[in-house]
């Protein structure tokens, strides 16, 4: 145990440029995919807290369901989505880092609307007479409350972030692990795992967890800032 | 709105930073071997896919699953090439019309692992006469539980020693579903026998108290075929590519490449290409 720490941070000194890049398609996938996340999942999420339609209860328990999508069953319905047999596969995606970022999506949105719904109905408990009173279409009244909880909005892309960069279910199988294009820092550790090369496979998993520290501390920093600069979250 | 708007821009931007590069930079010509757990983990692709690149320029990408899955894979059309070891299940590929042709590659041979003080009292016996102890003895045994050609080699050699599985199955035998990889770690965690090929074994960092007790024996032996997935049944192959790649992996420059990848001075897989 002693000497698989010891060994551990003796690699951690001498991880190559192979792991740069790795970690650099971890970051580029995973914050691709919150991105469209955030652009899918926040306007649904808001429209869901504040438009008022039948069955409304019923999507709010769904979408509240689907942020513990297991990654895996998303990995496989997006491979048969992108396999070549399959309705999308003309577009020849499979394996390919736009394949991970696709099936991530799937997983974040859900995630996003569902912490973004609660968000809103939360500011629209206060401000949603008001703006009823002015008359304005569900959909502007959205937008004000989406407005009004921005920075609130930095904690559930932190949330979406941190589920899609620490799985590996979904990249796994869409992305096939493949050596210098779509290997990612969770498939690397669990390949490094399975291999028996424990000390590399806990040396990655240190960068891993660094990465996710600074970006958190990064933007929650930000988001400090902001508040201060552009008025109070 | 001011704010919304930039957000909208800069996640925007994010997700053209993901996307973007695929869509902008043309890829080098490359293909997708679906190929085995065995020949990734030994590290054998690491080997010979940078000599095959030098000289093709074409770029080799690994899908490393178990055979029965490589095999699948490639029957969806999501392969350009399959390099796998289970000549039966090869077999029954080729004569769906998946591939055309089948072309014999390298062989290793598998071994039969377990603990160095062997419990069951299997070392240097047949390997047959060793399966039947096992089952006896109702001694710990790993199994690949994937359908992976290892799987199948080890469900082979229960029937031939006339074992019922089914029968005699029970808490010894642990089916874990998984690579040649953490099979090996959960007989070695648990040091417990199982059958592995010899590649893996030697590229395997956790051994544990393990170590080899039946090799040698020629019903141990792990050929690999490869096969360019017929482009009549999938359009999308990259025949010109694919067919490079085959051509290269049977002529002498990469027979040559596999015959030269050893760890610790040990050849792990010997090439037996008919030319």
């Amino acid at each position: 145990m002693l000497d698989t720490f010891n060994e551990t941070i003796f690699r951690l000194a001498t991880l190559d440029r192979d792991v740069v890049s790795i970690a650099a398609l971890s970051l580029r996938v995973s914050l691709a995919a919150v991105g469209v996340g955030l652009l899918l999942g926040v306007p649904l999420g808001a429209l869901v807290a504040v438009a008022r339609f039948p069955g409304r209860g019923a999507v709010v328990a769904l979408l509240n369901a689907f942020m513990g999508l297991p990654p895996v069953v998303v990995g496989l319905f997006v491979y048969l989505l992108l396999s070549r047999s399959g309705p999308l596969g003309a577009a020849g995606l499979l394996f390919t880092p736009s394949a991970m970022i696709v099936a991530q999506t799937a997983l974040a949105t859900p995630l996003i609307a569902a912490l973004t719904r609660q968000i809103v109905a939360d500011a629209e408990a206060n401000l949603g007479p008001q703006l009823r009173s002015l008359g304005l279409s569900a959909v502007r009244r959205s937008a004000v409350v989406i407005y009004d909880v921005r920075f609130s909005l930095v904690t559930v892309a932190l949330a979406a972030f941190g589920r899609l960069v620490s799985e590996i279910g979904a990249v796994l199988v869409v992305g096939g692990n493949i050596d210098g294009y779509t290997r990612t820092m969770t498939t690397a550790i669990s390949l490094e795992t399975q291999k028996g090369d424990l000390s590399l496979a806990l040396a990655l998993g240190l960068v891993l967890i660094a990465l996710v520290v600074a970006i958190n501390a990064a933007a929650l920093g930000l988001r400090g800032y902001a508040a201060r600069a552009y008025g109070s979250a | 709105m001011d704010i919304l708007r930039r957000g909208v821009l800069t996640f925007g931007l994010i997700a053209a930073l993901g996307f973007g590069p695929q869509l902008v930079l043309a890829e080098p010509a490359s293909i997708i071997v679906a190929s085995t757990t065995s020949t990734e983990q030994s590290g054998l692709f690491k080997h010979i896919l940078p000599l095959f690149k030098d000289k093709t320029g074409i770029e080799v990408k690994v899908v490393a699953l178990g055979t029965g899955q490589a095999l699948d894979v490639a029957r969806r059309g999501d392969a350009d090439v399959v390099l796998v070891h289970d000549r039966p299940a090869e077999e029954k590929f080729l004569a769906e019309g998946f591939a055309k042709a089948r072309h014999d590659v390298m062989y290793n041979d598998f071994v039969l692992i377990g603990p160095k003080d062997d419990p069951a009292g299997v070392k240097g016996l047949d390997v047959l006469e060793a399966f039947r102890k096992l089952a006896a003895a109702e001694a710990p045994f790993v199994s690949r539980g994937d359908r992976s050609g290892t799987h199948n080699a080890e469900l082979r050699l229960w029937k031939n020693a006339d074992v019922d599985l089914a029968a005699v199955r029970g808490e010894w035998y642990r089916d874990v579903g998984q690579g040649m990889g953490p099979a090996l770690n959960t007989a070695s965690a648990s040091n417990a026998y199982l059958l592995a090929d010899r590649g893996t074994w030697l590229s395997s960092k956790n051994r544990g108290d393990l170590t080899i007790l039946v090799e040698g024996d020629k019903r141990l032996f792990n050929q690999y075929g490869v096969m360019l997935v017929n482009p009549e049944k999938h359009p999308t192959v990259k025949v010109k590519e694919g067919q490079a790649f085959v051509d290269w992996l049977i002529s002498k420059d990469g027979q040559d490449a596999i015959a030269a990848y050893k760890i610790g001075g040990e050849q792990l897989f010997f090439p037996n290409a008919a030319n």
